[in-house]
């Protein structure tokens, strides 16, 4: 079983995206738990989200106290909220940042693996402005999901919630990170 | 179809296939998503229900026994003190004998304010009449909604009944869920047909008269006779529930890697699932551990906990609520299962995860463990808790 911890901040749309990802595994055959950090949810606030992914029924009901994957969608969390927490020391920290693997390495001083990506400027390129999901393309890319069925998940589930412009301009910018998180596992 | 889901939208969904004739609830909160998710369908007009929303819980319940005695199928749904407001009404409607089912997400009570799990609500409303389950998952919480409706309508029960659902670890949590489709459900459920509506002009009736000392005893005496029957009627149906999903379902109380067991525990609600990571984990190591759920809450099933627990020789009872001055309510009544039945192991009361304090297996697993050196003398022991 993978369990993976999201650090975001209310209304950049963490808790969204792991429910997508719940979606995508589902599709891949797998058993999924998609949940927010417990409690209510402050615009800005820094708040967490968790998946749990697995090839058998998940019985479980706890917190993730040690994910084997912790995402950064927002950067500024990534020394206020001290995300490698717990984290599998095999496991993986994906952050979105213009810095460099080495430099997220010194300031965290976590030393399994880092996968980098400028999420903020994908949004931004992608004409979204959200960097939520290019961390959910990351993740995928991560886990070694085929890029047909994130594709197709994002596109049924987003697109019952945005128009088709925008969801083409979220495509885009989900294929550029997973692109460049697929290029970062291979290479870090 | 295998669908991802939380609780709450899994109840939902279980209340569109019913599709009852009336709805009433309290639109704010501390009401949950149901209601909101069930507005959605009544304004698409997926659902053909009159939706009541009403000014306090009170109310909601209120308004349900009116649609009910007027002879139409009501359900509702409610949370932590919404239920507390709600729980006078609840006792009217099963002593008119109404069947009601309502989900209840399972939240403690001020004070102080918190709005995370426990059972205090559900133990607030023991004694209401109202049959009550519990669920482990989603999936479980979609079931058992159908399942409950069964019951609450069958000839020989007529009472309200409320299907638990862990707040946040069930109501809050995605998780997979396989849904039935809408025509198996909905036969599955069947044609609600009303006793002694309100509504049969021809038929004038007599609904929630006066009863003097005279009269009163008999009235409450057939409501416990109702309530006895549940058990007989919740097997039946949940066979045929079990034959026509293909689900796993046998029996009041699920009996978990118990049959060698020497040590056990037993739990309501999500617990059960963690729990089995930690039996699994021990049994892994050679431990003879193992795990007794209760579905059936209300009525207790008295025989099925005394002959699940026949041959365990320590048996631990968690309890998600405080009964303040007494032991837990779960753990008095597995005593009280154990007594009649002359089975007496050594027996111990824990209390935990109030409020949304979290449970792991881990915490489950050293319970388990720790299970044989725990003294008599000690008479409630908390887990996860600083002191």
């Amino acid at each position: 079983m993978k369990e993976i911890r999201w650090h975001g901040r209310g209304g950049q749309g963490a808790k969204t995206v792991s429910q997508v990802l719940a979606q995508i595994n589902l599709r891949e055959g797998k058993y999924v738990q998609a949940f927010p950090e417990f409690g209510p949810e402050r615009s800005g606030a820094p708040i967490r989200a968790y998946n749990r992914i697995s090839d058998e029924e998940i019985l479980v009901h706890s917190a993730v106290y040690s994910p084997d994957l912790a995402v950064i969608v927002d950067e500024s969390l990534l020394t206020s909220e001290k995300p490698t927490d717990g984290l599998h020391p095999d496991g993986t920290l994906v952050v979105n940042t213009s810095c460099s693997t080495e430099e997220i390495r010194t300031r965290t001083g976590f030393k399994g693996k880092i996968v980098v990506l400028d999420a903020d400027r994908i949004g931004r390129e992608a004409g979204t402005g959200f960097a939520n999901i290019p961390m959910l393309g990351a993740v995928a890319a991560v886990l070694g999901t085929a890029w047909s069925i994130v594709e197709e998940e994002v596109r049924r589930t987003m697109g019952e919630r945005i128009s088709k412009e925008m969801l083409d301009k979220n495509i885009t910018a989900l294929r550029a990170a997973y692109d460049a998180a697929k290029k970062g596992v291979a290479g870090g | 179809m295998r669908k991802v889901m939380t609780g709450h939208k899994a109840v939902a969904e279980a209340m569109r296939q019913i599709e009852p004739d009336v709805v009433a609830v309290y639109p704010i909160t501390p009401q949950s998503e149901i209601a909101e998710y069930y507005a959605d369908y009544v304004h698409d007009g997926i659902v053909h229900t009159e939706l009541v929303p009403v000014e306090s819980e009170h109310s909601a319940m209120s308004a349900c026994v009116g649609a009910a005695a007027a002879g139409a199928r009501v359900m509702t749904a409610t949370s932590s003190q919404g239920l507390a407001l709600l729980v006078e009404v609840l006792y009217i409607a099963a002593g008119m004998r109404l069947p009601i089912v309502m989900a209840l997400a399972n939240r403690s009570l001020s004070a102080p304010i918190n709005i995370h799990c426990d059972h205090s609500d559900a133990y607030l409303a023991r004694d209401a009449g109202a049959f009550q389950v519990f669920c482990e998952s989603a999936q479980e919480v979609y079931d058992y909604t159908l399942i409950a409706q069964r019951i609450a309508e069958h000839d020989k029960i007529r009472l309200p009944g409320i299907v638990n659902l862990d707040g946040f670890s069930l109501t809050h949590t995605s998780q997979v869920v396989e849904p039935l489709d809408d025509a198996v459900a909905k036969k599955f459920v069947g044609v609600f047909r009303p006793v002694h509506p309100l509504l049969d002009v021809d038929k004038p009736v007599t609904w929630g008269p006066f009863a003097m000392p005279d009269y009163y005893f008999e009235l409450k005496r057939a409501q416990q006779a109702a309530i006895e029957e549940v058990p007989t009627v919740f097997l039946d149906v949940q066979k045929a529930f079990a034959k026509m999903s293909g689900r796993a379902y046998t029996g009041l109380v699920e009996k978990y890697r118990l049959d060698d067991a020497d040590r056990a525990l037993v739990v309501l609600g999500s617990t059960a699932g963690t729990a089995k990571i930690a039996v699994d984990a021990l049994r892994s190591k050679g431990e003879k551990v193992g795990l007794l759920k209760v579905w059936l809450y209300r009525p207790f099933p008295y025989q099925a906990v005394a002959s699940a627990l026949a041959r365990v020789k320590h048996v631990a009872v968690l309890d998600r609520a405080i009964s303040f001055g007494a032991m837990g309510a779960l753990y008095s009544d597995v005593a009280t299962s154990l007594v009649r039945s002359q089975v007496l192991p050594a027996l111990h009361n824990y209390i935990y995860g109030l409020g949304g304090r979290d449970i792991t297996a881990e915490q489950l697993a050293e319970v388990l463990v720790g299970l044989e050196k725990v003294h008599p003398d000690e008479v409630l022991r908390y887990i996860g808790l600083r002191e």
